[in-house]
């Protein structure tokens, strides 16, 4: 079971760091990570494996939203299904 | 493995485009509530509803924060009252009282069923629940109520359309107060489906399961940025198959939502309603899309010919993506609902013998519309007569939702507020039918039913 994690907004320092800190705090392992920085907007999409999380999803998602909020990012946790769902025949 | 521009993709839709489930709705069988005790029957109604629907709503909450999908509308649709009206007998607005409560205690937005199927010809509870609509109404806030009046294999009761006209009227005056919001809460239909999720014509009908979920599916923003992305030079068929890949991607994610509810309830999954469904919100507009397409304004020359491509085009998508399709299916034209059509109504550019011809080549009929308040009772029957002959000559579900909202006149603006919306009063024929209501009767069922 992996969750999609993404993080869209103005860069700042320490973004990547804080995510990862949520993540292990409720024990979510990180398998993959991609970011870039347009101009000065950052975008970032992680994979976890959300198996063993301690937490449940929306409380993970809850928590990220927060953890970023106050550098004016959004982020969104959603389940893998929904990808798998849209995107795959 | 998924890709990043597809996870973007998903992300921006539901983030910028109001990509969002629009309704969970549970269908209750209510028949084996029936009782010869008009209080006993509408306590075994209250505790079946509570007891079925009970995790309705926190089972929809658990699979938004899941999928980080909005679901915006939770609702309950019910058995047709007349049926249980016909063998309790009593006040049939004590039902409505009840059904009001039971919504009330599970938490949904609106629960439908305040229903009679009378298209020919009216059995025991039919007549008493249709001329209580208009006090139950006026009494509660979340029940929604539809009467079928015609079909294809039927033909039209022109006694229940004559009726109609009345009751539309009457549920105007006692809400009057209300800018006549019990008309907003009351649909007219012609070949009502049994599995419709979307309010005010949901019904839960008699060859349904005791207990299923239908899903209704939305989308226009994310339609309207699509065709946007295609730019204004590609040939109109390029549009279709932007409408079709855009409306796939939408019903498999209400697939996936109604399975999943589904499952946690312990209930059969029904259907997947494949439609557009505007909201007042910007960027959640059907005129939009058209307009999209090359229109300068929703309700110009045109606009049907867009209508019936995207009308088409949503079903050809969504019908792959689901395992079950049903309900309405198409896209859905309702004034108040739609930034867009309110702005086309405002410039006098959407007029209602547009919106007539427009609902020969959508999914439903003349919705959200306001009309000015001095409207007579014939010349409201005269529109649902029409109506209901478009619906019945081409096999389709039509319906008359309109608002003569008492006191206002053409040009007027009235503000419902919510998923309601609003917008102006628009001018309505003074041509009367008086003379043709006046017979009663019905209109014999068509050649097109004599299928076998």
């Amino acid at each position: 079971m992996k969750a999609v994690i993404t993080i869209v907004g103005r860069d700042a320092v320490g973004i990547l760091a804080r995510a990862a800190a949520v993540c292990a705090r409720h024990n979510a392992n990180i398998i993959d990570v991609t970011q870039t920085v347009m101009g000065e907007i950052f975008s970032m999409v992680m994979l976890a494996d959300i198996e063993k999380l301690t937490c449940d999803i929306s409380a993970l998602s809850e928590e990220m939203q927060q953890a970023v909020a106050d550098q004016g990012l959004v982020a969104h946790v959603m389940h893998e299904d929904i990808f798998n769902a849209m995107h795959r025949i | 493995m998924l890709n990043i521009n597809e996870i973007l993709e998903t992300v921006q839709m539901i983030q910028d485009e109001c990509l969002d489930i629009r309704t969970t709705t549970m269908g209750i069988s209510l028949i084996d509530c029936a009782d010869s005790d008009i209080d006993r029957s509408c306590r075994k109604v209250y505790d079946k509803i509570t007891r079925l629907a009970e995790k309705l709503v926190a089972t929809g909450e658990g699979i938004e924060r899941k999928y980080g999908i909005p679901i915006i509308n939770k609702r309950v649709a019910v058995t047709p009252i007349a049926m249980l009206a016909g063998v309790s007998g009593g006040d049939p607005v004590k039902y409505a009282h009840t059904l009001q409560r039971a919504a009330d205690t599970i938490g949904v937005n609106f629960i439908g069923g305040y229903s009679a199927l009378v298209q020919k010809g009216f059995s025991a509870g039919d007549l008493e629940l249709i001329r209580s609509i208009p006090r139950a109404m006026a009494e509660t806030d979340l029940l929604c109520s539809s009467v079928n009046i015609g079909s294809t294999k039927a033909g039209i009761n022109m006694d229940a359309v004559a009726l109609m006209g009345k009751i539309v009227k009457e549920a105007a005056e006692l809400t009057a107060g209300r800018q006549s919001i019990g008309c907003a809460k009351l649909v007219v239909l012609c070949n009502a489906p049994e599995d419709n999720p979307f309010m005010a014509g949901a019904f839960h009908g008699v060859g349904e399961p005791d207990c299923v979920i239908n899903v209704g599916v939305s989308g226009p923003g994310v339609v309207r940025a699509a065709l946007r992305r295609a730019g204004p030079d590609v040939p109109v068929q390029q549009l279709a198959d932007v409408v079709k890949k855009t409306a796939f991607k939408i019903t498999r994610m209400g697939q996936l939502v109604g399975a999943e509810a589904s499952e946690i309830l312990g209930v059969p999954f029904g259907i997947i309603d494949l439609s557009l469904a505007p909201t007042p919100a910007v960027g959640d507009s059907v005129a939009h899309i058209l307009e999209e397409m090359g229109l300068e304004k929703c309700g110009g020359p045109g606009t049907t010919a867009c209508l019936a491509l995207l009308n088409d085009a949503v079903k050809k998508g969504g019908v792959m993506a689901s395992g079950r399709v049903g309900g309405l299916s198409g896209a859905f034209i309702p004034v108040s609902e739609d930034a867009g059509m309110m702005d086309a109504a405002r410039a006098g550019a959407l007029t209602l013998e547009k919106l007539e011809a427009m609902t020969s080549v959508c999914s439903v009929g003349l919705d959200m519309i306001m009309l000015p308040g001095d409207t007579t009772a014939e010349t409201i029957s005269g529109v649902i007569a029409d109506e209901a002959a478009i619906g019945m000559v081409n096999q389709k579900t039509t319906a008359v939702r309109v608002i003569p909202a008492v006191g206002y006149r053409v040009g007027d603006e009235l503000n419902f507020g919510g998923l309601l919306g609003g917008g102006p009063v628009m001018p309505v024929s003074r041509f009367s039918p008086e003379g043709l209501i006046r017979r009663g009767g019905y209109i014999p069922a068509p050649m097109q039913s004599l299928k076998n």
